[in-house]
């Protein structure tokens, strides 16, 4: 569990209503945003329960869009994300599931559908005081929340590849404070979550990218307050 | 420097002859490892925000998103400027930019959750009113922000902060200790001082039910941030008096924390008892969502 900071006590600084509706909320979006990691085109968002039910009085789809425009939690912007997605030729629906009962009310589904026609699923949960939860990657199920800086490898499941990744972070002196790894089942894709306690640098990226057996490499990093690293398009 | 008890805090502040704004200024360095300057600059930076938030609520009539709130924090200084306000005129600017900031936020405006966006309204009221009665730096008030953070830190480690699992009690509640202890500070008092007025304004909030209409973050959150923000101005007055409060600060945050574990879930944010539940409640819920 990481220290709980003064700034979580007095923040985060957030357009309102609701730190789980709408700065939640977007923080899942950005999340979903980084792991794409592409141009967007169009994205589906599908809404259960509380925020199936209540998103239009907190602004829930407003916050959502406003993520994946890249939009922090203090964005004024976020209040016309609507148009702002409309102005960038961004493709958006949302649809709302308020019969299943079952999940957190607080989830979503976002579908994202690149420039380059590559599309990416994430659901995400708001878990309260601007905080959030990514549960599913692709239909895998996996557990990060974006309050360290986040590593997060698409890979085959094959021997070597989890010994070679770490020996990467170790060539760079990064250390790992949690590390967890996600299987669709043995043989298929298979996820490597790292969370590090420094950032990544961008060389180290790139070299675990050329790995034969890894297709993807994200880093999230979701800093409550002030702008956005790397969002400015 | 780390605490995660008053009792430490208050061992700590001794210890060093520092205030508790300085106590959690230098936890936030070695624990976290911010640098002091920029913690001092984040903070001017909330503190900031906050001010705008309080002083855009009065300039205009706000029409929020739900639409069950607007034009309130306004009406409130108006009526003050042409009668002599009931509640003297520093608690009548508290009054009225305790309510204000929830229309900002009511009406996705930038505000900051201090601790929450459903409490927003507490600790800017407090403080913008206490600022221009008493004349204290924008730099000075930043800094009792660190107090007000130091008793909401203690919240969130050792209780909870969500209505969802707190009730009312563990946003407005939390954020009007954070605003005594702060302004118990501000106006002098000691650390143990501070203390005593966070555990009595606890003590007076104890048990408030989080049943907002319709969900949404507007009625009566609003007016409870009033509440929050006159029960803090309160209990800062009698612990700089010296009268103190029996039960430990620590005591009545797990005391807090109990009593928000046995609410019922109607009455912790899902807006099925309290305000939420009754007719007119509901015919608005059905008015907003239809």
């Amino acid at each position: 569990m990481k220290e709980i900071s003064v700034f979580d006590a007095i923040g985060p600084n957030m357009i309102g209503p609701s730190s789980s509706h709408t700065a939640g909320a977007l923080k899942i979006a950005l999340m979903a945003r980084k792991l794409a990691g592409c141009q967007i085109a169009g994205v589906r968002f599908l809404l259960y329960g509380s925020f199936a039910k209540t998103y239009k009085g907190h602004g829930t789809d407003r916050a959502l869009l406003g993520g994946i425009l890249g939009f922090s939690t203090e964005d004024a912007r976020i209040r016309d994300s609507f148009r702002f997605a409309r102005e960038q030729g961004l493709d958006f629906a949302f649809e709302l599931d308020t019969d299943n009962t079952e999940l957190h009310p607080n989830t979503v589904d976002i579908f994202i559908t690149c420039e380059n026609g590559r599309t990416l699923s994430v659901r995400g949960v708001s878990t309260g005081g601007g905080n959030c939860r990514i549960e599913k990657i692709d239909g895998i199920a996996v557990d990060l929340t974006g309050d360290y800086t986040t590593l997060i490898i698409r890979q085959r499941d094959t021997s070597g590849v989890v010994a070679f990744i770490t020996g990467c972070l170790s060539e760079y002196g990064i250390n790992i404070a949690f590390m967890s790894l996600y299987r669709e089942s043995r043989g298929e894709t298979a996820y490597t979550v790292i969370e590090t306690d420094g950032d990544i640098p961008k060389p180290l990226v790139e070299k675990i990218e050329r790995h034969p057996e890894i297709s993807g490499v994200r880093v999230v990093q979701i800093d409550g307050s002030g702008p956005q690293e790397g969002d400015a398009t | 420097m780390n605490f995660a008890t008053g009792a430490a805090l208050l061992a700590l502040c001794e210890e060093n002859k520092i205030s508790i704004s300085e106590a959690m200024l230098r936890r936030e360095t070695t624990a976290l490892g911010t640098g002091r300057e920029d913690a001092v600059r984040r903070m001017a930076h909330s503190y900031a925000i906050m001010k705008k938030a309080a002083a855009d609520s009065l300039s205009r009539e706000i029409a929020t998103v739900g639409g069950l709130i607007g034009g309130e924090a306004l009406r409130v200084h108006t009526f003050s400027r042409q009668q002599k306000p009931v509640c003297g005129a520093l608690m009548a600017k508290a009054v009225a930019y305790a309510l204000g900031v929830p229309e900002i936020n009511a009406s996705m405006g930038l505000i900051v959750a201090a601790p929450t966006a459903g409490a927003s309204g507490v600790i800017p009221g407090c403080f913008c009113a206490v600022q221009e009665e008493f004349g204290f730096s924008d730099e000075t008030m930043a800094d009792a922000l660190f107090c007000a953070g130091a008793v909401g830190y203690l919240f969130m480690r050792n209780a909870t902060v969500a209505g969802a699992e707190g009730g009312c009690q563990a946003e407005v509640g939390v954020a009007s200790a954070m605003a005594a202890a702060a302004v118990t500070q501000l106006m002098g008092g000691a650390p143990a001082q501070s203390l005593h007025a966070a555990a009595v304004a606890t003590a007076n909030l104890l048990g408030l039910v989080c049943d907002p209409i319709a969900g949404l973050v507007e009625t009566p959150c609003q007016p409870r941030n009033a509440v929050g923000a006159s029960n803090a101005l309160i209990c800062a007055q009698m612990a700089l008096s010296g009268v103190t409060f029996p039960v430990p600060f620590d005591e009545m945050v797990r005391a807090l924390y109990r009593v928000g574990k046995s609410l019922p879930p109607s009455l912790r944010e899902t807006a099925q008892g309290g305000c939420a539940a009754t007719p007119t409640g509901c015919a608005l819920c059905k008015k907003i969502f239809s």
